[in-house]
This record gives C-alpha cells, structure tokens and sequence, in this order.
C-alpha cells in the first residue's frame, strides 16, 4: 500500500518535473564577469537582478530566472558559452554582450536559434546594417552613433587638429568612424593601440611630438584608468584637452580619481537623467549595491524590461515569437531614457548628451549632463537593412 | 632625434619594471626549479596593499612597507601550504597548481576590495615631471621607478653573489642533497628566497599602482613577459634578467613607436596601419626565438657541472 502511493508520488513528481522547467522563462546573459574587466560585468549583473527583484522574479507573469556565463573578454570563449545556453540550458532569451568581437563571434548561432537576443551593450555596425536579423535587438547603441555626438560637438566648437585613439578591435574602427562622420575638421592622427594594452608611455610622447589641438579617446574599461592617469601625470593634460567616449564612467571614475576631472564625455543615458523612471532606478540600485550604476546597467535593465513586456503581450506563450518581436518593436516597456523608441533595423533612435565629470555632494566624481547633442539620433547604417520578414 | 631619446627612455623604464618582476620569477624558477605562474598573483596583492594603505595613511613609505612585509608574509605562507608538497613533482603538476592560485587570488582580491578597479595615487613628491630631454618633461615618478629599479637590482646581485646567504642559495640551486647533507637547513632556505621573491613582485606592484589600474588580474598579462625576460637572459641569472628586461623593454617600446611609420614608407596607408601594430607585437618573441637558437640557455646561463 504505502509502497505504490509512494511509487504514484514518484511518478507524479517526473511527471510534472519536466511541465514546470517549460514554464521557467530562461534568459541567458553572457557578460565577462572575471579579470580586469569584470567590473563591467557585474554592473550588468547586478542590473538584471534587481529588475529581477522589481518584478517579483518573473516576467510576464511566469516565474523567470537569469542564467549569467562568463565570456572572459574572448570571442572564442563567447561563443561557446552562448551555444552551451542554447542547447544544454535551452535558453528562451538573450541577452548581455559588452564586446562588440564576442558578440559578432556569437552573433550567428544565437540567431540561428530562432530566440530572442537583445544586446545590451555592444552595436557593431554589421548588425545595424546588412546582418539585421528580425529576433536580434539591440537596447544600447550603435556603436558609431555615441562618438559621432563627440565629433559633432568639436566640430561646432571649430576645433582643429584632432588626434584619435581607439583600441585594435572591431569598436575601435567604429568609434573612429563615427567621429569622423560629423568632425570635419582636420585630423591630426588615428592611432590604433593593442586591446588590453596597460602602458600608454609610448603613444603620450607621440602625442608630445604631433602636438595637437585636442585628443579624442576611445578606451574602455582598465585601458581607460590607464591612458587617463598617465596622461595627467605626463603633463599633456593643461596642453592638450582630453576628450573621451565610454572611458571616463561610473566603472572607471573611482580609480581614476582627479586624473578625469573637468573631462567632458558623451552618452545616451547619465545617472542624473532627469526623469521618474530612471530616478526610480537609480535610487533603487544604489540602495541595493550602495555604488552608482553606470550606462551598462542601465542598458541591461531596460532589455529585462523589454522580454518582460515582450512575453506579457503574448500572455506567457513563448512560441508566438512574431508577436513577441511586434511587441518589442513598439518600445511601449518603461525605459529609464523616458522617451524611447527603435528603428527599423532594431537599433534604438535616442537622445545622445554632452557629460562633464565633477564631484558631487559626497564628493565622489560622476558625469554630469550639459546639454543636448543629438535629439532622437539614428544610426548610420540602418538604410543597408533589409529585415527578412520574422520566422 | 629627441622624439627616438624619449622613446628609448620609455622602454629602459618599462624593462626595469619588468626587471623588477623578473627578478623575483628567476631566483624562484632558477633556485628551486619551480615555475610559479602565481608571480603576477603576488604583484597584484602588493599594488592592492600598497593602494589600500595608501589611501588609508596617506604615507607613500607606510604603503611600500605595508606592502612588501604582508606580501612576503602572505608568499611564506602560500611556500609553507602549498610549495613544499610540489618541488619534487614534475613542472606541469606546478603549472597546474599555480594557475589554480591565480584563480584563487583574483577572486580573492575581489571579495575583499571589490569588483572595482583601485584608486592608486602618486605621491605629491614625485608628481611632477623633470625636462630630462629638452622640450620632453618626463614624469618624475617614472624616473623614480628606473632608480628604484637599478638599486634593488644591484643589492640582489650583492646579496646572491657576495654574502654567505647568496653562497647558500646557489649551493642549494647546484645540489639540494648535498647542501642538506652539509647540516644546512634547505626547508628554511628555500622559505626564505621565495619570501624575498614575492617581496620583489610586491615592491614592483605597490610601484605599479599609480600608473597602472590597480585590478584584479592585473598581473597576468606582464607575468607572460616576464617569462620571456628569464628565459632570454638565462634561468636563474639575474644578470641575465637585467639585461634581457632592457632589451626586452627598449624593444618592445621602439617597435611600437617606430614600426607604423616605417612601414608606412614602403606600403600604403591602411595596410601599413595593419601590418605596423602586429608586427610590433610579434617582435619580442622573434627576439626570444632568435636568442634561443643561437643561445639555448639563454644569454647568462648558470654554470653547470
């Protein structure tokens, strides 16, 4: 007797194992979570979890969970993780990417895959232009579109004679490019340095003997505190001005210290965005994480919130991904930009801000917004898309 | 011709700081026949400390002791728990071990301070530049590092080959057995130079600090270079390894600087902007490759019986 009601248990249990995994809504989100650039990582980490929190760990009204894989700054190690949370973790979303040569790597088998991918960092051009895929979002930029609001601001300022640098990597062509888009003064040189190079000694003298107007870096991460402490302590700084995108943030800021004050900086998104939903998030980050969250998070934040609204209009049924992509498409989610809206190539159409880093109250460095560079700027390259009709 | 001076100076400074780290590597490797990949685990506790003391006292020399006394502490510990059971295993069980260690550091430095990058200053004394080269300030703090470097480099040479602990330690590279036969304590001896060793990769660290970011796995990169350094100068030869630095330093920097232009005048624009920066970064290895195959054992090898 006690044998088969146990025995019918059992039985139930396997049963009913396998319908409750169908209905865990899974999103996987690769981000590099160790070495020198994990700080990046776990912004975005931590975005997620607490979008995860306000939403009472569900999206859509079905119970959700994130699955977080380490890409380790290698495109190699990128996609294998990705195709490890398409087969083995079977995934229902993605999400995440910082490196635009990670996420190009893992590009393919993630859309060929069918699900929804929502980039929340990374905008290679590529697939704002002729890769556009229907399933693949991105809730960032367009890599060119952040420098090319640098470029238009030194150009409206006559500026003359500028030098860039910008790593060895697929972003760092971009930046360049969209830099030069809207600069149209002259350009005194491009330099391309190694990714993940430390000691800028070399390329500081170099900028000694061009002696140029002003200098535009494109350095993220670790290379950014770097290039930016050396260049003070070499003595350029009073001479030359520097000028920087996705350097000088809330990722880097804390090391750098008055090595970045005064900077002026570019971005989409800043802490002190002035409206009620991003007041919203930016208190409820700091009061979790007691940090400031830079524009990773803030990305990463929104794309919860676009799967959210995504599965909510199809009332929890995965497989109506058409309907999902319309959904998505409207941007109808709460965006901590306030207004927000996508192209058709599924790149964001978004203001782009001048920041100037100072110390705030706490006497802790944080960017600023002086004023309105781009209202409602397009990517370059969104003509070159031709989306196939959605599978 | 200023514009080649400078250039030079850039990489004589960077040799010394990979000088400083090599140092450390090839008494370990060369005394004890033991490959520590963790080297560059000891350079990052040195600058964390180092940063975290600083920021705490505001006393440049308090961060330097701080960090070179807890990070030797920390090395006799870590020779005591974890190297002593692996001298007498081959160098792929040691390889495996050490890079285990890294793994264990970087997250460790992590939980303690965080995922964020440290915030490491300049001392005010040495924050300004000095016009070495006319019209070419070089910052001072750098020039402080190539002095630092070339003392600590001499008292190692006095140390290994002047004094009696010097005597002992080369005794105990060439035989292990007989030195111990002889009443000699090697256990402690061997305590001993892995502790000055993880001191010289804490010194380099804590010096490293306000130029570089001070983050977890920031050793692993230049820990890759130092190998070359020791191996090009000859394991355990720290001769070998000052040598090999400078040269290692000097052209490293001087490939970067000068490479791009150079092939700029045989080539066009774009390839030249491809074909300059990779082949910049092969040239120490082809540096390294040529030296092996003219010198195997490196440019000063130990004497071998």
């Amino acid at each position: 007797m006690n044998k088969s009601i146990l025995a019918a248990l059992a039985a139930t249990c396997l049963l009913a194992a396998p319908a409750m995994a169908a209905d865990t809504v899974k999103i996987g989100l690769v981000t590099t979570l160790s070495g020198p650039n994990g700080v990046i990582g776990q912004h975005m980490k931590d975005a997620a979890d607490l979008a995860m929190e306000m939403l009472g760990n569900k999206v859509g009204g079905l119970p959700a969970q994130i699955v977080y894989r380490d890409d380790q700054f290698r495109p190699d190690v990128g996609r294998q993780v990705s195709e490890e949370m398409l087969k083995r973790d079977k995934v229902n979303f993605m999400t995440g990417f910082i490196w635009s040569n990670v996420l190009l790597a893992a590009y393919q088998p993630i859309i060929k895959s069918g699900i929804i991918f929502i980039g929340s960092n990374a905008g290679p051009h590529e697939m704002a232009g002729s890769m556009c895929e229907p399933n693949y979002f991105s809730a960032s930029w367009q890599n060119d579109q952040t420098p090319e609001a640098m470029g238009k601001y030194m150009n409206d300022q006559k500026m003359d004679d500028v030098y860039l640098i910008a790593p060895d990597y697929a972003a760092g062509k971009d930046m360049v490019n969209g830099f030069k888009r809207y600069f149209k003064g002259k350009i005194a040189a491009e330099v391309f340095t190694k990714p993940g190079q430390s000691d800028y000694q070399v390329e500081i003298s170099q900028i000694r003997s061009a002696n140029p107007k002003a200098l535009f870096i494109f350095l993220p991460g670790g290379m950014g505190i770097q290039f930016v402490k050396q260049y003070a302590q070499s003595g350029l700084r009073g001479k030359v001005p520097l000028y920087s995108a996705f350097t000088a943030d809330e990722t880097t800021l804390p090391a750098m210290g008055d090595a970045a004050d005064g900077n002026y900086e570019v971005s989409f998104w800043s802490p002190d965005l002035d409206n009620p939903r991003n007041k919203e998030f930016v208190a409820a980050f700091r009061k979790k994480y007691n940090y400031i969250p830079s524009y990773y998070a803030a990305q990463t934040f929104d794309a919860i919130y676009m799967i959210d609204d995504a599965v909510k209009a199809v009332k929890g049924s995965l497989a109506d991904k058409k309907d999902m992509i319309a959904r998505i498409e409207k941007a109808d989610f709460p965006s901590v930009r306030g207004k927000f809206s996508f192209n058709t190539n599924h790149f964001p159409i978004e203001n782009f801000y001048l920041l100037k880093i100072s110390k705030d109250g706490d006497g802790q460095y944080i960017r600023k917004i002086q004023s309105v560079v781009f209202a409602d700027h397009k990517d370059a390259y969104y003509e070159e898309c031709h989306m196939k009709a959605s599978k | 011709m200023i514009a080649v001076a400078e250039q030079v100076l850039n990489g004589v400074q960077f040799g010394i700081t990979l000088f400083l780290m090599a140092a450390g590597l090839t008494l370990i490797f060369g005394v004890m026949n033991l490959v520590n990949l963790a080297h560059g685990s000891l350079y990052m506790v040195g600058a964390y400390v180092a940063a975290a003391t600083f920021n705490a006292t505001h006393s440049f020399l308090a961060a330097i002791g701080a960090a070179l006394l807890g990070t030797a502490a920390l090395g006799i510990a870590v020779e005591i728990v974890v190297f002593r059971a692996l001298y007498q295993r081959d160098h792929l069980d040691q390889v495996l071990a050490t890079f285990g260690l890294i793994l264990f550091f970087n997250e460790i430095v992590r939980m303690i301070w965080g995922a964020t990058a440290l915030y490491a200053q300049v001392p005010q004394f040495l924050a300004g530049q000095v016009e070495l080269l006319p019209g070419a300030p070089y910052p001072t703090y750098r020039l402080a590092i190539i002095g630092v470097g070339l003392v600590v480099g001499l008292l190692i040479y006095l140390l290994v080959m002047r004094t009696r602990l010097g005597m002992l330690i080369r005794a105990g590279a060439s035989d292990r057995t007989m030195v111990g036969a002889l009443g000699i304590n090697i256990t402690l001896l061997y305590t001993l130079v892995f502790g000055l060793g993880a001191a010289l990769a804490a010194l380099s660290g804590a010096l490293a600090g306000p130029v570089f970011t001070v983050e977890s796995g920031m050793g692993d990169d230049l820990l890759i270079l130092a190998f070359v350094v020791i191996v090009i100068g000859g394991i355990g030869s720290i001769r070998g390894a000052f040598i090999a630095a400078l040269l290692v330093g000097v052209v490293e920097t001087i490939g970067r600087a000068f490479l791009r232009p150079l092939f700029g005048l045989i080539m066009s624009g774009p390839a030249a902007d491809n074909a300059g920066p990779a082949t910049a970064s092969m040239l120490i290895y082809i540096l390294m490759a040529t030296v092996l195959f003219f010198r195997p054992q490196g440019l000063f090898p130990r004497a071998r019986r």
